[in-house]
């Protein structure tokens, strides 16, 4: 099916365990798609072309740059942002609990992007060494904490074996 | 940053994609996992009319073993071929190398045939299917050809893939039995295309030694009958007679001392692995 340039087109998918849908041109990327579009600014946008990791969500379980994704290439798919990982009463989930604990973030701009990342990471990773922790973190740049607290607040729920953070 | 006007085609099977392909040739682009094309797109490095999404095609994501190699198609991620339970005894190489490939976010998105087809010089899977062997899978909507690996490299970016054909599959040959392996790389920092890239196989008949980051395609060297006591003066003489690229992050001075520090553990490691016939 084609999609041509210049207009917009609907897409459809579910963000955050509900069924969304919005109007995106063929070019539109994902990571605004979901900012403009939706009104989802919890998810940030660093560098457009995939290396600071800000945009990091999760499509269909899995982390994903969403700069690097244009809008109505998820059709159909399983979206979570940050947005998301809080319960519906607010209660922070286990990992931006530890996040709050360690102090593992400053001016939080990265934030997002490492709490997707991660938080997909740990539901395949329950017990990781630290080493493999900092090379999973590889791919977000923090410029505020030095890593140090981030290492420690993902061991901790590590620790705490509940993956499900 | 934001990429050009772009038609978008979201291909339901292959010969949607063929077909399309097929009308608009070098206007187009295939869009697989888009962690290499994503870039250039935003970039404005690349400005194709159409963008042919294959990421939505049934079926397009196999991986299959066979006594011959690894097969992935097109669809297949990254992620997906370094977490098969098969791949650590059976394609150990990969196993080793892979790992290098980005991050945990690109690799759950960018698709192996996508890293073949890039072609970047510095990238570990093109160095990986070079020094394996193998075929990649060619098709367009008149028909298929197998590319043999040694083939498909024709410069920076540019590979053996005509403007109407798709890399449907590509096959990363089994290793020979016994076989000892090593991959090795040195960047900036992990995750970043390498500066130089090192991936070796010793088997009964002697070592095989592929660079990536040196030249404009991967190079592969052949030594029948390589010893250890041999390797350094190899891998030295090899190392001088190259005239590896210079770019802002190297010069081609120092990609030979890599070549012949990371060159040489990774020939040393796998004639160490390697057992006995």
């Amino acid at each position: 099916m084609r999609f041509e340039r210049g207009r917009r087109h609907t897409v459809r998918f579910t963000l955050n365990g509900k069924a969304v849908e919005g109007e995106a041109e063929p070019r539109m990327l994902l990571v605004d798609f979901l900012r403009h579009g939706l009104g989802f600014t919890g998810t940030h946008v660093g560098c457009e072309h995939g290396v600071c990791g800000a945009c990091t969500i999760q499509i269909d379980g899995a982390p994903a740059r969403a700069c690097l994704t244009y809008a109505l290439q998820v059709e159909g798919q399983e979206l979570r942002t940050v947005e998301g990982l809080a319960g519906q009463d607010g209660a922070l989930s286990p990992l931006q609990a530890a996040f709050r604990r360690h102090h593992a973030l400053q001016c939080g701009f990265c934030t997002p992007g490492i709490l997707m990342t991660m938080d997909a990471w740990l539901a395949e990773n329950p017990n990781p060494t630290e080493a493999a922790v900092r090379e999973a973190l590889s791919g977000t740049i923090c410029r505020c904490t030095g890593y140090t607290q981030i290492v420690a607040a993902v061991m901790d729920v590590a620790r705490q074996g509940d993956a499900d953070a | 940053m934001k990429p050009a006007a772009f038609d978008y085609v979201r291909a339901e099977s292959l010969d949607e994609a063929l077909s399309v392909l097929a009308d608009a040739g070098e206007d187009a682009r295939i869009l697989a996992g888009g962690q290499s094309l994503g870039p250039m797109l935003n970039l404005r490095l690349a400005q194709p009319a159409v963008l042919i999404d294959i990421g939505h095609i049934p079926d397009f994501d196999r991986i299959e073993w066979t006594e011959d190699g690894v097969i992935v198609m097109a669809g297949a991620r990254q992620a997906a071929l370094l977490a098969d339970e098969a791949l650590a005894a059976r394609q150990p190489l990969l196993h080793a190398g892979m790992p290098w490939i980005g991050h945990v976010q690109t690799r759950a998105r960018g698709t192996v045939c996508g890293s073949l087809a890039h072609a970047d010089p510095a990238a570990e899977l093109p160095l990986l299917l070079s020094v394996l062997g193998g075929v990649a899978l060619v098709r367009s909507a008149s028909g298929q050809r197998g590319i043999q690996a040694a083939d498909f490299y024709a410069g920076m970016f540019q590979t053996d893939i005509r403007p109407d054909e798709l890399l449907f599959a590509a096959r990363f040959n089994a290793l020979p039995e016994g076989a000892g392996v090593a991959f090795r790389e040195v960047a900036e920092r992990h995750g970043d295309f390498a500066i130089v890239a090192a991936a070796a196989v010793a088997d009964a008949g002697g070592v095989s030694l592929g660079l990536g980051g040196v030249g404009d395609t991967p190079l592969v060297y052949r030594w029948d009958g390589l010893t250890l006591d041999l390797a350094r003066d190899a891998v030295w003489e090899l190392a001088d007679r190259l005239d590896p690229r210079s770019d802002p992050r190297a010069d081609g001075a120092y990609r030979r001392r890599l070549v012949k520090t990371v060159g040489l553990a990774v020939v040393k490691h796998a004639l160490e692995t390697r057992h006995a016939i």
